[in-house]
């Protein structure tokens, strides 16, 4: 009997297409999905009803002959994109309640190609976290579990982790998710799933709530490499509405996927060897090497210099940022407000109750390094350490097409074991970084277990806008590694 | 570096967010731990280094100027804590 | 010539500088779609952009930067082909993003120069420092409710142009003198109304003082001044207070003072050490602004004259005085009605007509020149009949003045009431020597060498022609008839 919820939104699309199946009944499916997988805390808001009149309304629009790319496809999206009418919090006390008239330009593509929102996924707090722990509306538990520990409960990565643990638990065939130093890939490779963050300026972030400008960017969380071209697809283009967009045609990503590797030069830079690293780690990376060089490609080692500075640049550069960004968050327009004797008491009292204690922290951060006195030795120098990273990354172009990583420095690791060494859990994003400082597009693609039974991924990085070759390069470790596996507590 | 309980009041107040005396402290050692970690960019010779000011390669894109948007008082505080005939309000500030 | 301050302990020097706030003429705000009009319900001329809802991102408006490049070429400065927008960070209900996009170390437009007029007809440079665009806040209401303000945000994200000058003004004169020039020159372009009671245009004043020939004193920014007057009271008092605190042994806090109208004082408003630390960054939602070259100068070209070069030209061709020059520049639309009629007409006559007969009437009915119910070409049409002698200097006034109540022309009015000069000599003849022969006492007396009484029989004469006769034509009359 067929599984409504392993099909892939490729499989899925066909069969829709062929009247097999309905969008009703698939996204009735996932409803059911979504319940089952509820002890996970994957959502914040569910919005079933609407999703379900709205896979009706897919249904008639089908047999009218006029559909959409994403047609009757039920999906979720990561709780910072502003959906009208629907809660928008960025898993944070400050937006309790806050329900925006307007849609994010990412998810009205979407909803445009015909997909279905099953709901908003839980996060870390305005998007800052590794581990999906700092949501004021309580953890995501990873839907996988070690082998051995089977009652440990895990992480699923942060930021976009109920999405990337959505997508994993089956709840949900695909998710919207916001990657600004990792936040989509380091989840994926937790969760097994494939995440991709486009090049920045790509997908509009207009709607989307903002935690570093300069980073962030929308992307999608899929099981197959194809579902992730076909989502980022309708997402991408762009938007006048957000002056950072660039005005490039967007190609059709899954006909990209017709061609191989074979002649694509292929880097291996070795500053992301790190010491002591996880053997398991190493060894999936050497098996990534082994792919690329049996399917033709040319893989040599490219250097980076700068990749170990990445992390410090971007605990100043994203944190100061945020610090300005999240300083409309005041309780006096919208979300919450705690009184005090007077407005600065409010603003104080407001600020503090609504923020969680990692917001407060990175406030904090990005305020000192943007203070009088402080801003050339912290905040300058940054971005002039960031001029180099992107420059090391040029400099690779040169020689090479693409770049392959691992994606995390480790498997998925136990809910609270690090929630509270703030540089530890920083150190999460040491792969995924660099390429956000830079601006480039990076995919994650699982390709295998650790000796825990966990999911490990690897990551590829391409020039900008060639979303198109880092598609091939993720296809091709999709289909060496012909990963198939699936969490225990799927649904 | 060396971040102290003083300069934790003076970033909090900037930044409007109530710090008690016990977060004070904590804040006052985390941060000192994240800024001496990030005190090895020192060593990256950023000497005639321009600052990124954006990863990408473009210059503003102008806008017509076509008045088409607001005219919607309503939706403006229909998120508001407090409003009083489409005003927002706060406690009264002196100035 | 400086003016000095006369202090108890000897003379002192006081030191301006300008930040002059100029709202930019557009039909939406600088980086949303909402617009800009003066005065609507509260919150209604506000976009989500504007309200800093989560996600909004600002979008740059294009009329906002080509006026700011034209109000730099205008005031002869220097346009930054690159200039970038950074955030001016600080908490304030009126601001609702926490931050203002503002710009801060490169600005689109460097340095210029503005010429003022001084008192005594002389000319003075003021340097601008720089010009920048920045979004305007919201407004704070705080007599609406006892405990509480309301925040209205329809001018929040409006175009605000910000003009700093350099310390160059020596004298409240000086200051309101080079206020009043910003003002005309960005009428003359059309980029800001220059309305100071509505808040189009408003000044933060530095003053300081010091012993001539000292370095720059401490000085304390007066903000948001809106009215000339304001200005110069503003200045005279902060001024007497620094040398008062100076003369008794103090010292300067740099400071940052409001000035209160009603008791013609300034107040403490916050001191350096809880000044705002602005944390500035580059704006990471915008791009920096690259212009090109061409389009610098296409801007260039389309200028109006400027009221400088207005001023040379009216004296250099109309042969006018600088002072008369100067007041018919000031004013865009004055320079253009004084251009029409003195086109081929006594130069020096029109300018006296404008200033004079005009001005009186225009003030008098609160009226602005082009609401004139004389228009240029009606005033033209008086001007005429005087220079081919049909009625009298006096006639005309009697003339405009009915101009002016109905609206119609000179020449409508001279024919209907009649009131042509007699030109023709027989006619003016026979009554010179009516008078004559009926007065030959007073006749007498001129022909004994009295030439004064020559004046007396004029009168008659133009009694007895009602003001109609031509007054030369009776004077060359009078003189030869009565020759001694």
């Amino acid at each position: 009997m067929m599984i409504l919820t392993d099909l892939t939104i490729a499989e899925a699309r066909n069969l829709l297409i062929a009247g097999d199946i309905s969008s009703v009944e698939l996204t009735e499916a996932h409803i059911r999905a979504m319940e089952a997988t509820s002890s996970l805390n994957l959502f914040i808001t569910e919005t079933c009803e609407q999703a379900l009149s709205k896979a009706e309304k897919s249904d008639t629009q089908r047999l009218s002959g006029n559909q959409g790319k994403l047609e009757g496809i039920p999906i979720a999206v990561k709780d910072l994109f502003c959906t009208h009418g629907v809660l928008a919090s960025a898993a944070s006390k400050m937006l309790t309640g806050y329900t925006p008239c307007y849609e994010s330009t990412v998810t009205k593509h979407l909803w445009n190609a015909g997909a279905v929102m099953l709901g908003k996924t839980n996060m870390d707090e305005f998007a800052m976290g590794s581990s999906n722990e700092t949501s004021y509306y309580g953890p995501v538990t990873n839907p996988w579990q070690r082998v051995n520990e089977p009652t440990v409960k895990l992480v699923p990565g942060g930021s976009s982790g109920g999405s990337a643990a959505a997508v994993a638990a089956r709840a949900v065939m695909g998710a919207l998710g916001t990657d600004t130093g990792g936040s989509i890939r380091q989840p994926a490779s937790f969760c097994g799933v494939v995440g991709i963050k486009p090049t920045y300026g790509r997908c509009s972030r207009w709607g989307m709530i903002a935690f570093a400008s300069s980073l962030d960017q929308a992307g999608p969380l899929t099981r197959t490499v194809r579902d992730s071209a076909i989502m980022l697809g309708e997402m991408a283009g762009y938007d006048a509405k957000d002056s950072t967009s660039v005005n490039i045609e967007v190609p059709d990503y899954e006909a990209a996927l017709k061609k191989n590797v074979k002649g694509v030069r292929v880097g291996v830079p070795q500053e992301y060897f790190l010491e002591g690293m996880p053997k398991e780690i190493q060894c999936i990376w050497d098996k990534g090497i082994t792919w690329f060089k049996e399917a033709g490609a040319e893989v040599k080692d490219v250097s980076l210099p700068h990749t170990k500075y990445a992390l410090p640049t971007y605990y100043i550069v994203a944190p100061a940022e945020a610090s300005s960004n999240l300083a409309r968050y005041d309780g006096v327009r919208y979300g919450l407000r705690i009184e005090g004797k007077d407005l600065q008491e409010m603003y104080e009292n407001t600020r503090a109750e609504g923020f969680g204690r990692e917001v407060r922290r990175r406030i904090m951060i990005g305020t000192y390094v943007l203070s009088a006195g402080y801003y050339d030795a912290y905040y300058l120098k940054a971005q002039k350490v960031r001029t180099k990273i992107a420059d090391d990354f040029r400099n690779s172009w040169k020689s090479v097409d693409l770049l392959l990583t691992p994606t995390a420095p480790s498997a998925a690791f136990v809910q609270g074991e690090k929630i509270n060494d703030p540089i530890a859990m920083y150190l999460n994003d040491i792969f995924t970084v660099p390429a956000s400082m830079a601006g480039l597009p990076a995919i994650s693609v699982p390709v295998g277990l650790s000796s825990e039974g966990l999911p490990l991924g690897l990551q590829l990085i391409a020039k900008p806008f060639d979303e198109e070759l880092l598609f091939r390069g993720a296809g091709l470790l999709e289909l060496a590694a012909n990963f198939k596996e699936k969490p225990k507590l799927a649904a | 570096m060396s971040i102290d309980h003083k300069i934790i009041q003076k970033i909090a107040l900037l930044a409007r967010i109530k710090v008690s005396a016990e977060e004070r402290e904590e804040l006052a050692s985390e941060l000192t731990n994240i800024f001496d970690w990030v005190e090895e960019l020192d060593k990256v010779d950023t000497n005639d280094i321009e600052p990124m000011t954006s990863v990408v390669q473009a210059s503003a894109s102008l806008r017509k100027d076509n008045p088409n948007d607001g005219g919607y008082p309503e939706r403006i505080t229909a998120n508001a804590p407090e409003a009083v005939e489409h005003f927002f309000t706060v406690p009264k500030v002196v100035e | 010539m400086a003016e000095l301050l006369k202090g108890t302990k000897g003379d002192w020097e006081v030191v301006i500088g300008l930040e002059v706030h100029a709202q930019v003429i557009a039909g939406s705000k600088l980086f949303s779609g909402a617009t800009a009009e003066f005065g609507a319900e509260p919150n209604a001329q506000v976009s989500f952009v504007d309200a800093a809802m989560p996600g909004m991102l600002p979008v740059l408006n294009e009329e906002s930067v080509r006026q700011a490049v034209r109000t730099g070429l205008a005031v002869n400065a220097i346009i930054n082909l690159r200039s970038v927008f950074a955030r001016k960070n600080y908490f304030y209900p009126d601001l609702p993003q926490g931050y203002q996009i503002s710009q801060y170390e490169l600005p689109i437009v460097g340095e210029g120069a503005v010429e003022i007029d001084l008192p005594d007809g002389g000319a003075k440079t003021i340097r601008v420092e720089r010009l920048h665009l920045e979004q305007d806040a919201g407004k704070s209401i705080h007599d609406l409710h006892p405990t509480k303000s309301y925040i209205d945000l329809n001018r929040s994200g409006v175009t605000l142009m910000e003009i700093v000058s350099k310390p160059d003004m020596r004298s409240a004169d000086e200051a309101v003198a080079y206020i009043a020039k910003l003002r005309s020159i960005l009428r003359y372009i059309d980029a800001c109304d220059g309305n100071m009671q509505n808040g189009s245009m408003r000044a933060d004043v530095n003053v300081s003082v010091r012993n001539p020939g000292d370095k720059l004193g401490t000085r304390c920014e007066i903000k948001n001044v809106n009215s000339l007057r304001f200005v110069r009271q503003a200045i005279n008092f902060e001024a007497h207070r620094q040398i008062e605190i100076l003369e008794n042994g103090g010292l300067i806090d740099q400071e940052t003072r409001l000035y209160d109208p009603d008791r013609n004082e300034t107040r403490l408003m916050r001191s350096k050490e809880d000044a705002h630390d602005y944390r500035y960054f580059p704006d990471p939602d915008l791009l920096p602004l690259d212009l090109e070259q061409a389009y610098v100068d296409e801007l260039k070209a389309g200028l109006p004259e400027l009221p400088d070069a207005r001023k040379k030209r009216f004296v250099d061709d109309y042969g006018l005085s600088v002072y008369d020059a100067s007041v018919l520049v000031a004013e865009r639309d004055t320079g253009d009605y004084f251009d029409s009629v003195a086109k081929s007409r006594d130069a020096k006559q029109v300018a006296n007509w404008i200033t004079g007969e005009l001005f009186g009437h225009l003030k008098k009915d609160g009226l602005s020149i082009k609401k004139s119910p004389v228009s240029a070409e009606k005033l033209g049409g008086l001007i005429d009949l005087i220079s081919s002698s049909t009625i009298s200097g006096r006639t005309a006034k009697e003339v405009f003045e009915k101009m002016w109540q109905t609206g119609n022309d000179a020449k409508e009015i001279v024919e209907s009431e009649g009131l042509s000069q007699i030109t023709d000599a027989g006619e003016i003849e026979i009554i010179v020597n009516k008078v004559i022969l009926e007065n030959p006492k007073n006749a007498d007396e001129v022909r004994g060498g009295n030439s004064k009484a020559i004046g007396w029989f004029v009168g008659q004469v133009m009694q007895a022609t009602a003001g109609k006769a031509d007054p030369k034509a009776v004077n060359e009359l009078l003189r030869d008839k009565l020759k001694a």
